[in-house]
């Protein structure tokens, strides 16, 4: 069953689209629904979706296994922090200064990283990243690992009021929706196909002529730079900073927002953050163990779902996805009518079929006689 | 103060030999089965909450002790041969992700478990006290205890992987791996067994962790990095490369902690050359990484024929 690929796309397309669309329309629904919360929730989504739309740029079209990209998240967000700490708020000293800051961390850090390949890029990153956290750590004056609240955000002056909060969104939204079209244009470029080219054979671009190091390194400075703009938004949205945005395992949920929603696709990272957030919100109303469940659930995504939701969708998968999350939402209206007693042995029932899954496809797969 | 730095060089060797044990293991997995295993922390926190469960139930350090190692190791070989098994022939990245899930899975495991609050191990009154090793130099028997076992573990790594036909094989294995399975050797029992080894060790480190820091989720995460920074310093697959390594890591980090402060607190007031310190101490690590890394990309000591 092969799907065109150019209708494979527009599947994809049209999906996103819908997603954005639908996005656009959550400040709306929190109106009618008197759910603030709602808004909260899609803000951080928006943000983080913003994130793991920059990682992409390195990890989906470079190739570039950055496990340090929350360092970035961290920069942009103490520099929003540090300023107001001092009394600036002026967007044109705050937003400029951020995205500075983060294309300096990314130029250094990338500078650092890039001679290395492999199992050691992985490793350069993360020690990199570790640094800046612990940069945070040690940052006494900006409240060191308790963190720092900000008192006043970013004053935009009458252009735009950051504090009301639908306005914050759809700042976000627009930045995001911004960031995919330049994305687009971006991989679709020259410089896009040599990024791409570099990750699929570096050594043949080099020998044909391109400066594959630099071209990488742009590219790291621009990802970082647009994740840097997103910890400025996400410092904003929760008023805090602390080291805690910068621990790795933020680095590590941005990868599997990445792969989740589908590696070097457009539209991945999008239905990636999307998916992962609001399974994470489901989950953890059925049960504080929601990663018990979680964690299984993103081995066996690994192990079946290569190309994540945007593969699916392109293979024309897109009907065991609606089965997924029809079921999911099946579950959760179980859940909201039985209330908490099902949640535990509900969990724990989910983790045991995840496991069986994965035994049964072990077995099958050592039948079929994999080669070593 | 001769004296102190040389308490403080012991503390550092005791967090290195720590580190050295939870290194092998994963040094021996990078290297031979080129698999990064993000979980290898999760089996050190679980090898330390076997320990404190046992030495609560059976009421004696020893015997708890005698018991979480085979736990620990049969803990890890059902985690290789359910989940790690079928990400051998995958890249990196895929089994980066599988072992992130592995690890928010197992944290999650032991909190359902074992409950949110941490545990303690108790510690036999024959460890609990002091010696003193040098004449004016009291110093916790305890301590001295991890120093010997890991200087023990050491000595046998070394026979093991150099003197026996099983270590002959693992050193096969990390130069060339297709080549071993090819000379009629089972490199997936081969591979099983050395999992098993490495999960030991990391059950040993963590139940000897135990008594000092208390037992609690999430231990194994922020010493997973100390590790990978270790194995990344000493070049991937050399048992003897993680050894200085960890013990150069531990030292360093142990020395940048007890006399930063000082240093700091002559021109900055106490509560902030604390925090600074701190992260300083912490930084120094990663700042040798890198420039390892700057330096001789393979590390220290490369295993040959890589």
């Amino acid at each position: 069953m092969s799907v065109p690929a150019s209708l494979r796309s527009s599947v994809s397309t049209a999906v996103a689209l819908l997603l954005l669309a639908a996005l656009a329309l959550v400040p709306l629904a929190a109106e009618v629904f008197e759910d603030p919360f709602l808004l909260t929730l899609f803000t951080r989504i928006v943000i983080l979706a913003l994130a793991a739309v920059s990682l992409n740029l390195i990890l989906g079209y470079g190739g570039l296994v950055s496990f340090g990209h929350a360092a970035f998240i961290g920069v942009g967000g103490y520099s929003i922090g540090i300023l107001a700490k001092h009394g600036m708020y002026a967007a044109w000293i705050q937003w400029p200064v951020a995205l500075l800051m983060s294309a300096l961390f990314s130029l250094l850090i990338g500078l650092l990283s890039l001679r290395t390949r492999g199992i050691f890029f992985i490793m350069i990153t993360l020690a990199l990243s570790q640094l800046v956290y612990y940069l945070a750590n040690g940052a006494y004056a900006y409240g060191g690992d308790d963190g720092l609240t900000i008192l006043k955000r970013t004053d935009f002056g009458g252009l735009i009021n950051l504090s009301h909060r639908p306005s914050f969104y759809y700042l976000c939204w627009a930045l995001l929706v911004l960031s995919l079209f330049l994305t687009h244009r971006l991989v679709n470029s020259r410089f896009g196909m040599v990024l791409r080219g570099a990750k699929s054979n570096d050594r043949r671009m080099a020998a044909i002529g391109f400066p594959v190091l630099r071209y990488r390194l742009t590219a790291f400075v621009i990802a970082g730079t647009v994740c840097g703009l997103a910890g400025a938004l996400l410092a904003t949205h929760t008023d805090f900073i602390s080291p805690a945005m910068i621990h790795w395992t933020r680095s590590g949920d941005m990868i599997v927002m990445v792969v989740l929603g589908g590696m070097g696709s457009l539209f991945g990272p999008l239905f990636g953050a999307v998916s992962f957030l609001a399974l994470e919100e489901i989950l953890s109303s059925y049960t504080e163990y929601w990663k018990l469940v979680f964690g299984p659930l993103l081995v066996l995504v690994v192990l079946f779902a290569r190309g994540g939701i945007d593969g699916a969708l392109g293979r024309g998968h897109g009907g065991i996805l609606l089965g997924i999350i029809g079921g999911f939402f099946l579950l959760h209206g179980v859940h909201l009518v039985y209330g908490d007693d099902w949640a535990i042995p509900g969990a724990l029932l989910l983790g045991c079929v995840a496991l069986v899954g994965l035994v049964h496809w072990l077995r099958r797969h050592a039948k079929s006689g994999d080669k070593p | 103060m001769t004296l102190l730095i040389f308490e403080q060089f012991l503390n550092g060797l005791q967090i290195g030999l720590l580190l050295f044990l939870l290194a092998a293991g994963l040094t021996l997995v990078f290297g031979i089965m080129d698999m990064v295993n993000l979980a290898h922390g999760s089996l050190y926190m679980m090898g330390a909450y076997f320990a404190a469960v046992f030495v609560q139930w059976t009421d004696s350090f020893v015997l708890g002790a005698i018991l979480a190692l085979p736990a620990g190791m049969l803990l890890g070989v059902a985690t290789e041969y359910v989940a790690l098994r079928s990400l051998y022939a995958r890249d990196h990245l895929d089994q980066v992700l599988a072992t992130f899930g592995l690890i928010l899975f197992f944290n999650e495991l032991a909190r359902l478990i074992f409950g949110a609050g941490g545990m303690a191990i108790e510690l036999p009154a024959l460890l609990a006290g002091q010696i003193e090793i040098l004449p004016g130099l009291p110093y916790p028997t305890y301590r001295f205890a991890i120093i010997a076992a890991g200087l023990l573990c050491a000595g046998f790594l070394f026979l093991l992987v150099q003197k026996t036909r099983l270590g002959m094989l693992i050193r096969a294995g990390a130069s060339n791996r297709e080549m071993v399975g090819a000379l009629g050797v089972d490199i997936k029992l081969l591979f099983t067994l050395v999992f098993g080894l490495g999960s030991a060790l990391a059950a040993l480190a963590g139940l000897m962790a135990g008594p000092i820091s208390t037992v609690q989720i999430g231990m194994g995460d922020n010493v997973l990095i100390l590790c990978f920074v270790v194995i990344v310093i000493g070049g991937l697959g050399s048992i003897r490369g993680a050894f200085v390594a960890a013990v150069l890591v531990g030292v360093l980090e142990t020395m940048g902690r007890a006399f930063l402060p000082n240093i700091l607190g002559s021109f900055l007031n106490p509560s902030e050359a604390g925090t600074l310190a701190q992260a300083l101490s912490s930084m120094l690590v990663y700042i040798l990484m890198a420039g390892v890394l700057v330096l001789r990309p393979a590390g220290l000591f490369p295993a040959p024929g890589r």
